[in-house]
């Protein structure tokens, strides 16, 4: 522990309001019990489409495609779990084999 | 009516148990190797509650003291959580009491599933939403805690098992692309999202994809509505003549 409990608690207290404001912050501007204006209504319509995207990107963000194994263990993995939503659509199959796949990957074959 | 709800919410939250099993532990095992003991770990999982701001602040905490740093480095890492906000406005409106939780506890999981899962038939939506929420923050204390308890004893290969949270984005991107006929907002978020990430690199990339995300979408906003409008009118086939040429005036 580098820090004194004093100033570790002020920085968990600091880091929970941050986030806390990120994530309240729309709920205040916009209040449930008033109008909201339609482009913000319009936003809230198309934006879980955009951010989805967002989050997969951001999980990926790691991944060098130049550098061995170029990537490939992610494009695979996804590519199943891509495969197996459109043909079954099972939620809980499709994340299991994706992430089966992806582990066999690493740890064996491409690793 | 409340079990029913919890019945209905744990099988959409499976994947996240899995993810932060692994992903918490191993926080719990890192904070406990750098001297921060159980406690520690508790309050942050509890209060922070996101993860890749609480593995960032291991750095900070094994550092000079800096909170005013450390306010808003989380302030940039969290940003995206604005954008859930934005979208949840709707489902939250009528949340009533359970309101302050389910903002509180919206990290990235809980918002995907949030907006993506509907309950079933006579299962009430607030309780449905709420024990998702919990049932992750719950995960995640939980798994946090095990870990800087008794992380350093368990040892078998779990390499590669935190891809199972990218695999449960995929999966919800891929559901909603099947229930929409236009893929506008989809390909926006992911187009801006690679672009910005060529342009500025995977740390500092989510500020400038959020703001080209936004302008995008609204720029194009007509264009984007009469799409959701044809979306939902595709039964009428009456209306699809008038709607095709009115998207030609847009183009």
């Amino acid at each position: 522990m580098t820090l004194s409990p004093l100033e570790t608690v002020l920085i968990v207290a600091l880091m929970a309001l941050a986030t806390m404001t990120t994530r309240f912050l729309p709920f205040i501007l916009f209040p449930a019990d008033k109008e909201t204006h339609p482009y913000v209504t319009y936003l809230g319509k198309v934006l879980p489409y955009a951010v989805i995207g967002l989050l997969v990107v951001y999980c990926l963000k790691g991944v060098d495609i130049l550098a061995a194994p170029h990537g490939l263990p992610e494009a695979l993995a996804i590519g199943v779990i891509v495969a197996l939503q459109l043909w079954k659509g099972n939620s809980l199959v499709s994340i299991g084999a994706g992430t089966a796949v992806y582990m066999v990957l690493v740890q064996g074959i491409l690793s | 009516m409340k079990l029913r709800a919890l019945r209905a919410a744990f099988p959409h939250t499976v994947p996240v148990l899995t993810g932060f099993s692994f992903l918490g532990m191993a926080y719990g095992i890192l904070m406990a190797s750098k001297g921060y003991g159980v406690g520690w770990t508790f309050l942050m999982s509890l209060f922070v509650f996101a993860g890749s701001a609480q593995y960032m602040a291991i750095t900070l905490l094994t550092a000079a003291f800096n909170p005013v740093y450390a306010f808003f480095l989380t302030l940039m890492i969290n940003a995206r959580h604005l954008f859930y906000g934005l979208s949840l406005l709707e489902k939250f409106r009528e949340a009533g009491r359970f309101r302050p939780y389910l903002i509180f506890g919206l990290c990235d999981e809980s918002f995907s599933i949030l907006c993506s899962a509907e309950p079933p038939e006579g299962v009430d939506r607030n309780w449905f939403m709420f024990f998702i929420t919990l049932l992750d923050h719950s995960y995640w204390v939980l798994a946090s805690v095990a870990g800087g308890l008794l992380g350093s004893l368990l040892s078998f290969n779990t390499r590669g098992l935190d891809f199972v949270l990218t695999a449960l984005f995929v999966v919800i991107f891929v559901s909603q692309w099947k229930s929409q006929k236009k893929h506008g907002p989809a390909l926006i978020g992911v187009a801006s999202s690679v672009a910005c990430l060529l342009l500025f690199g995977p740390d500092r990339f989510i500020v400038p994809a959020m703001i080209a995300i936004l302008a995008i979408l609204l720029v194009f906003r007509e264009k984007l509505q009469v799409a959701e409008v044809e979306s939902l009118s595709v039964t009428e086939t009456k209306t699809l003549p008038t709607e095709t040429s009115s998207e030609e005036v847009v183009k």
